[in-house]
């Protein structure tokens, strides 16, 4: 029997919302927020350099830097902790470079990655792995 | 508004025109994660500062959006080029609704 389109519209929407529903009560994992900055599109592995300690004497605070020349903006994650996103920098005309540095917190040991979306509308990939003594999420 | 939430930002005095300066930028804010438990068990609510933004007389510098896992006390550090004399403005936007703003000139030799 042939399906009419509505009811191939009916049974598709069944389906995406069967799919939703369990994920809404999850936090959004690495990979979440990656499709979400870079829309399923391919990423390069070099283009972004990602300077991370090899080991965190006190997971509150982990000085995390990166530079990614010809980037638009970079989104850093932590795949470990409760929350995947750490942050994100748009760099405007005035910036001098694509590069910055800050403190974050690592629950527990973990890989930090940053993706950048380039100027030209591709996107780059660096990852570290932070090893950590005491997590830094209070938990 | 969160308590005692200062600004202290690093700023060369002066600069050559087209000269790429490095700013660094300190606000003190407990950034409490929404992850920690009171004594009761209760969860803490989540407030942190969730945006930072720079301007160079009105030109973006850059535009960062924070989530929890930012240490408390955000530290951020970063570039700017001078173009021409002027004002830095530092912006910091807090859940709460607060916005914290700190101004620094800068001179061009």
């Amino acid at each position: 029997m042939k399906l009419t389109r509505r009811e191939t519209l009916a049974l598709g929407l069944g389906g995406i919302a069967a799919a939703a529903l369990p994920r809404q009560a999850l936090a959004a994992t690495a990979d979440d927020w990656t499709a979400k900055f870079t829309g399923g599109a391919a990423i390069a592995d070099a283009g972004v350099t990602l300077t991370a300690p090899e080991i965190a004497e006190n997971g509150n605070t982990v000085p995390i830097a990166f530079d990614a020349p010809g980037a638009a903006s970079v989104m850093l994650l932590a795949d470990g902790n409760p929350e995947a996103g750490v942050a994100t920098f748009n760099f405007g005309p005035a910036a001098g470079s694509r590069m910055a540095s800050l403190r974050i917190r690592l629950s527990k040991t973990q890989n930090v990655i940053a993706i950048a979306r380039m100027e030209d509308g591709t996107f780059a990939r660096a990852a570290a792995t932070v090893k950590v003594t005491i997590g830094g999420c209070g938990g | 508004m969160a308590k005692d939430v200062k600004p202290r930002v690093k700023v060369p005095k002066q600069a050559a025109a087209g000269e790429v300066v490095t700013l660094k930028t300190l606000i003190s804010h407990p950034m409490e994660s929404g992850q920690r438990k009171n004594a009761d068990g209760s969860v803490i609510p989540r407030s942190i500062i969730n945006r930072f933004t720079c301007e160079l007389n009105g030109v973006m510098v850059i535009d960062v959006t924070l989530e929890p896992a930012v240490s408390t006390n955000p530290y951020i550090e970063f570039d700017a080029r001078v173009d021409a004399a002027g004002d830095f403005k530092f912006t910091w936007y807090d859940d709460d609704g607060s916005v914290y703003e700190d101004v620094k000139p800068i001179a061009v030799i």
